[in-house]
C-alpha cells in the first residue's frame, strides 16, 4: 500500500532527486526532472491533507522503530496545510525557474541550482512533517545550507555578501535552536515532540526549561526574520536570483513560523506558555513593531525586490501577531495568512522576476513606462499589490478581516487600530511603483521591452489568480486553518 | 426570467460588456455600439425588477461564501432599486453623451475608458443590490479602484496628483474607518445582514453605537462629509462624462446611499432617534452643506464649482439620514434621484462648453450663452432644480427634508436648508446671467447671433442625435453648439428635471415601505 508510505515519500523523493540532478548535469533535463518532482510532491501533500481531514492524524514510524526510540513523522491538519503551501509554491516556481534562472545564473551551474532547490524543498518539508525535535534541526540545516548556496548563485556579486550574512545569522539561529533542544533533552530525556509535550509541564517551572524556551524562541525568530532579528533578510531577498527569492519568500519564513508554532503551542501547549510567561506580550510588541518598521522602510526603497522584502517583514508581523493572541480566531488568522501571503508575495516576486528578465534591473527608476510595455506583468503587480493592501476579493482582505476580528474578540482595540493603519502604509509603497510604471515616460535611451515569455507569465498568473480565487472563496482556506487552530488551542485546555 | 435570475445578469452584463468592449476596441463604432447595447440591456433588466419590489417582494440571490457564515448576497429593496435604476438609466444617456464628447475632444485610450466605465456601473449595481454590509463593502472598494484609471485618464502630472488624493482618501477612510466599523459590528452582533429595524438594538451599548456611527459615516468617504471631501474636487481632472455620471451620480450616490442603508438597516431609525447618537453628525452634515456652498462661490473653474456644489448637496442626504426620521430617509432617497438629474445636466453642460469652446473658467464665459443657447438654457433648468424651485424635481426632496427637520423640532436644520438654497442661487445663476447678458470678452472675435428660438432648438436637437464623428463644433441655425449627441443628452436630462416634478409622488410611494410605520 503506497498510501501508507506517503509521509516518507514526501521527503525522500525530492531528497533522492537532488543528487540525481547532479549526475544528470544537463540543464534542460535537470529542469524537467525538478519540475516533475515538484508536481509529485504537490500531489503527495494534497493526498496527505485529504487523508488527515478524512481520518485524523497520521503517525508514521521510520523503519518500524516506535517512538520515542525511533523517529516518527506526524501529519496533522497544520503540518499538511503547511506542506501544501510549500509544495504548491514549489510546483509553480520550478517551471518558472527555467527562463529566469538561465538569465540570472551561469549555465554551467544550473544543475546545482536545481539540486539545491530540491534539497531546500526537502528540508522545508522535513521540518514540517517530522515529529522529532532533533530531526527538525537536521532538516532545518538541510534547508538553510541549500538556501545559502541558492542566494549566492546569482551573477550579482552582492549576493555573496548577502549569503554570507545570512549564513552567520542562520547558523546562530540554528545553534540557538539546538541549544534549546539540548536543554529540553536534559530535563526530559526525550526528543520526540509528542513526548516532550507530555513531559514538559512537570518541569516547566525550572530555569533550564525556561532557558530552553528562550533559546528556541530567539533561534526561530532569527530564522523567520522577526523584527529586530531580520537583518539578513532584505539583502538576501534583493540580491538572490529572482526565482530563489520567489521560493524563499513564499516558503522558508512560513516554515520557520510553523516550527515556532510547534514549540509554543505543541511542546509548551500543556502549560499554556503564552498566558503564563510574558512571552505573549513580547511577541505581540515585536510583531507590531515589525508591521510598522517593515512598511515604513519599504516606502523608501528604490530597489523593488528589496521593497517587497521589507514588506515581507511587515507581513510576518501580522502572522506573529495573530499567533500571539492565543485564541482560535487569532491563530486562524496567523495560519491563513501563511497561505495567503505565500500566494501574493510569491506572485509579486514572480512579477519582479519577469521585470528583471526583460530589463535586467529591479530598480524603480528603470521601470518607467513598463505599464504599457509589459501590460500583463504590471497588471499582475497591481493585482498582487491590491492583495497586499487587503482590498476585498483578495486574500489579503481575508487575512485582515480575520485578524481584526480576533483583535476585537480579545478587546484589543488599540491593536486593531494599529493593524488598520499599518495596512494602509502598503498603499503608499505599492502606489509608488504603479505611478512610475504607468505615469512616468521612459527615460531617454531606455530600450523598449516586450512582455515576458509565457513560461514565466503562466506560473505568475497562477499565483496572482490564486490570491484572488481564495479571496473570493475565503471559506475554503479559513476552514482548514480554523481546524488546525482548534487542534492547537484545544490541546491547551 | 424570474427576479432571482435577473440579479446576476444585471450585475454580470456590464462585465460581459466590458469584455466585449475590450475585444472590439480596435473598431470604435462597434465598440461604442457594444457599450450602448449593454447599457440598454442593463437598464431593461433593472427596470424589470421594479414591479416586484413595488409589490413588496424582496428577491434575493447568493453567490458563494466569502467568509464562514458571510456570503456575497443580494437582496432587493426600494432604496437600492431607486439607486440601481438611476445609475443604469443615466448610463444610457451618458454613453450617448460620451461618444460625442470623447470623439469631439479626441481623447486617447478610449477603450480603457469604456471598460472601466462598465466595471464601475456593475459595482454601483452591486452596491445597490447588496444584501449585507460585507457585499456592499466589496463593491464599494471595486468601485473606487475601477474609477481610478478614469480619474487619471489624461496621465498628466496633475492627474497623477489627483489620483493620489482620490485613492488616498477613499481607500484610507474605507479601510481605516469603515472596515473597522463593519468588523466591530460583526463581532458585536454576529450578523451583517441588512435587516428592517436594524441589527443593533439590544446588542450594542449606546456609547459604542455613537462611535460606530461615526466610523461608518466618515468611513464612507464617498459621501464626502467634511473633512473627507477633498477627493471629489480632485476627481474633476477626469473627462467630463466621468464627472457627470460617476462623480455626480454613481460614485457619490453610492456613498450617500450607503449612509441611508446603514441608518435604516444596520442601526435602525427608531433605535438611533431614541439614542440621539446621530445628532452631532447631523450638525457636521449641516456644516458641510454651508461651507461647501461658500467654497463653491469662490471657484472660478466651472467643474470645481460644481464639485463643491455636489459636496454640499450630498450632505443634504446625509443630514436626512442623520435626523433619523422616516421623512428624512424618504427625502434623502428622493434627493438621490432629483440631484442626479439636476447635477448630471450641469456637468453635461460644462462638458459641452469645454468641447465647443475649450473654456473651463466661468470668467471666460461671458456672452457664451448667445452662441450656445441650448446648453445655457439647460444649465438654467438644472440650476433651478438644484436650488429647489418649482416646477422642477429638486423642490420635492428639499420639501421632505425640511418637513423632517421641522418634525424633529430642529429648526436650525430648516434654516440651513433655506440658506443653502440662497447660496445655490448665488453661485449657480450668475453663470447663466453672465452667459446671456454680459458682452463677450474683448478677445473673442466670433460673431454672435440673435437667440430667440431656444426652446424649439432644444427639442430639435434632442431628435437629431445623428453622426457624431464630425468636428467638435456643431453650427446650426446660427448657433455654435457641442456635437449633437452631447446637446441631445443634456437636453434630455434637463427635461427629466421637469418630468420628475410631476412624478415625484411615484418615487415617494415607492420609498414609503422602507420606513413603514414611522411616517403618517
Amino acid at each position: 500500500m503506497i498510501e501508507a508510505h506517503l509521509p516518507i515519500l514526501q521527503v525522500i523523493i525530492p531528497l533522492i532527486a537532488a543528487p540525481v540532478c547532479v549526475f544528470l548535469r544537463h540543464p534542460l533535463i535537470t529542469w524537467a526532472l525538478a519540475t516533475v518532482i515538484s508536481w509529485v510532491c504537490l500531489a503527495i501533500s494534497i493526498m496527505l491533507l485529504q487523508q488527515v481531514q478524512a481520518s485524523g492524524e497520521i503517525i508514521y514510524e521510520i523503519g518500524g522503530w516506535a517512538a520515542p526510540w525511533g523517529i516518527e513523522y506526524r501529519v496533522d491538519t497544520l503540518s499538511a496545510w503547511v506542506m501544501v503551501i510549500v509544495t504548491s509554491v514549489g510546483a509553480v516556481v520550478t517551471p518558472y525557474a527555467k527562463l529566469s534562472a538561465e538569465k540570472e545564473i551561469d549555465r554551467d551551474r544550473l544543475y546545482i541550482f536545481y539540486a539545491m532547490l530540491l534539497l531546500c524543498e526537502t528540508g522545508l518539508l522535513g521540518i514540517t512533517i517530522t515529529g522529532d525535535a532533533f530531526n527538525l534541526f537536521v532538516f532545518l540545516e538541510i534547508s538553510s545550507l541549500s538556501t545559502y548556496v541558492l542566494v549566492s548563485m546569482g551573477k550579482d556579486r552582492r549576493g555573496l555578501t548577502a549569503a554570507y550574512r545570512y549564513l552567520i545569522m542562520g547558523t546562530l539561529g540554528a545553534t540557538f535552536y539546538i541549544i534549546g533542544v539540548g536543554l529540553m533533552y536534559m530535563m526530559t530525556g526525550t526528543l520526540n515532540i509528542a513526548d516532550l509535550a507530555k513531559l514538559i509541564p512537570d518541569v516547566a517551572e525550572t530555569r533550564t526549561v525556561q532557558a530552553a524556551l528562550a533559546f528556541l524562541t530567539v533561534g526561530l525568530a532569527i530564522k523567520l526574520a522577526l523584527f529586530p532579528l531580520h537583518l539578513w533578510l532584505p539583502n538576501a531577498y534583493a540580491f538572490a536570483p529572482s526565482v530563489v527569492t520567489v521560493f524563499l519568500a513564499a516558503t522558508a519564513t512560513k516554515v520557520a513560523v510553523y516550527a515556532l508554532i510547534r514549540i509554543v503551542f505543541t511542546i509548551f501547549g500543556g502549560v499554556d506558555i503564552l498566558e503564563s510567561v510574558e512571552i505573549r506580550h513580547v511577541l505581540a510588541a515585536l510583531a507590531i513593531a515589525a508591521m510598522f518598521a517593515g512598511s515604513a522602510v519599504a516606502i523608501y526603497q528604490t530597489n523593488i525586490k528589496r521593497m517587497l522584502a521589507y514588506s515581507s517583514l511587515a507581513q510576518i508581523g501580522y502572522m506573529i501577531l495573530g499567533l500571539s493572541m492565543n485564541s482560535v480566531t487569532g491563530v486562524t488568522a496567523g495560519l491563513v495568512h501563511l497561505f495567503n501571503h505565500a500566494m501574493m508575495k510569491g506572485g509579486l516576486f514572480m512579477v519582479m522576476g519577469c521585470v528583471v528578465y526583460r530589463i535586467g534591473s529591479a530598480k524603480l527608476d528603470d521601470m518607467a513606462g513598463l505599464g504599457k510595455q509589459m501590460p500583463v506583468t504590471m497588471g499582475a503587480f497591481v493585482a498582487g499589490g491590491l492583495s497586499l493592501i487587503g482590498v476585498p476579493l483578495s486574500v489579503g482582505f481575508i487575512s485582515k478581516w480575520t485578524l481584526l476580528q480576533a483583535a476585537f474578540e480579545k478587546g484589543w482595540w488599540p491593536v486593531a487600530a494599529l493593524i488598520v493603519v499599518s495596512s494602509l502604509l502598503a498603499v503608499i509603497y505599492i502606489w509608488r511603483v504603479v505611478e512610475v510604471a504607468y505615469f512616468r515616460e521612459p527615460a531617454a535611451g531606455q530600450v523598449a521591452v516586450k512582455e515576458a515569455p509565457f513560461l514565466m507569465l503562466i506560473p505568475m498568473l497562477l499565483l496572482i489568480g490564486a490570491s484572488f480565487y481564495f479571496g473570493i472563496d475565503g471559506t475554503s482556506t479559513l476552514t482548514v486553518a480554523g481546524d488546525a487552530a482548534k487542534a492547537l488551542i484545544g490541546g491547551l485546555k | 426570467m424570474i427576479p432571482e435570475q435577473v440579479i446576476p445578469w444585471a450585475l454580470g452584463l456590464p462585465l460581459l460588456g466590458a469584455f466585449g468592449i475590450w475585444i472590439t476596441g480596435r473598431w470604435p463604432n462597434i465598440r461604442e455600439s457594444v457599450t450602448l447595447i449593454t447599457s440598454l440591456l442593463v437598464f431593461v433588466l433593472v427596470a424589470s425588477l421594479f414591479d416586484n419590489v413595488a409589490a413588496g417582494e424582496n428577491p434575493s440571490w447568493q453567490w458563494g461564501e466569502m467568509l464562514p457564515g458571510l456570503g456575497i448576497s443580494f437582496v432587493l429593496e426600494p432604496l437600492g432599486m431607486i439607486f440601481a435604476g438611476i445609475a443604469s438609466f443615466l448610463w444610457i444617456v451618458t454613453t450617448l453623451y460620451t461618444i460625442g464628447y470623447m470623439r469631439g475632444h479626441h481623447e486617447k485610450n478610449q477603450t480603457r475608458f469604456y471598460i472601466c466605465f462598465a466595471v464601475a456601473i456593475s459595482s454601483a449595481i452591486g452596491i445597490a443590490f447588496a444584501g449585507n454590509m460585507l457585499t456592499l463593502f466589496v463593491f464599494y472598494e471595486v468601485l473606487t479602484i475601477s474609477t481610478f484609471p478614469l480619474v487619471t485618464h489624461s496621465g498628466t502630472p496633475e492627474a497623477k496628483r489627483a489620483g493620489r488624493v482620490y485613492l488616498g482618501i477613499l481607500i484610507g477612510t474605507s479601510i481605516g474607518l469603515q472596515l473597522v466599523g463593519i468588523i466591530w459590528t460583526y463581532s458585536l452582533t454576529g450578523t451583517l445582514d441588512f435587516t428592517p429595524g436594524g441589527i443593533m438594538e439590544g446588542k450594542v451599548q449606546p456609547t459604542i453605537v455613537a462611535i460606530l456611527l461615526a466610523l461608518y459615516v466618515f468611513g464612507i468617504g464617498k459621501a464626502a462629509v467634511m473633512p473627507f471631501h477633498r477627493w471629489l474636487p480632485a476627481a474633476m481632472v477626469a473627462p467630463t462624462p466621468v464627472s457627470a455620471l460617476l462623480h455626480a451620480v454613481a460614485v457619490v450616490k453610492a456613498g450617500v446611499f450607503t449612509v441611508l442603508k446603514i441608518t435604516v438597516y444596520i442601526f435602525g431609525i427608531d433605535f438611533l432617534s431614541e439614542l440621539g447618537a446621530s445628532t452631532w453628525i447631523a450638525y457636521m452634515a449641516a456644516m458641510t452643506i454651508l461651507l461647501a456652498s461658500l467654497v463653491a462661490m469662490r471657484k472660478d473653474n466651472l467643474k470645481a464649482r460644481l464639485a463643491y456644489s455636489t459636496i454640499s448637496q450630498l450632505s443634504y442626504i446625509v443630514l436626512g439620514a442623520m435626523m433619523a426620521t422616516g421623512l428624512g430617509i424618504i427625502g434623502g432617497g428622493m434627493h438621490i434621484v432629483m440631484h442626479a438629474f439636476g447635477k448630471i445636466t450641469l456637468f453635461f453642460c460644462a462638458g459641452a462648453i469645454m468641447v465647443a469652446s475649450h473654456k473651463t473658467e466661468i470668467s471666460q464665459m461671458r456672452g457664451l450663452g448667445r452662441k450656445m443657447p441650448i446648453t445655457f438654457i439647460c444649465f438654467l433648468i438644472g440650476s433651478l432644480s438644484i436650488i429647489g424651485l418649482p416646477p422642477f424635481g429638486g423642490v420635492w426632496s428639499k420639501w421632505y427634508l425640511a418637513l423632517a427637520a421641522a418634525e424633529t423640532d430642529q429648526v436650525i436644520f430648516v434654516a440651513v436648508l433655506m440658506i443653502s438654497s440662497l447660496l445655490n442661487v448665488a453661485y449657480l445663476l450668475p453663470i447663466v446671467v453672465r452667459g446671456f447678458y454680459n458682452d463677450p470678452a474683448p478677445d473673442d472675435h466670433d460673431q454672435h447671433h440673435d437667440t430667440d428660438n431656444d426652446h424649439a432648438d432644444a427639442n430639435a436637437a434632442a431628435h437629431h442625435p445623428g453622426d457624431a464623428s464630425g468636428p467638435h463644433q456643431w453650427k446650426w441655425a446660427g448657433m455654435t453648439e457641442a456635437p449633437p449627441l452631447c446637446v441631445g443628452a443634456l437636453a434630455f436630462t434637463a427635461a427629466g428635471c421637469l418630468v420628475l416634478f410631476v412624478y415625484a409622488d411615484m418615487v415617494y410611494q415607492f420609498l414609503l415601505p422602507v420606513v413603514e410605520g414611522t411616517v403618517k
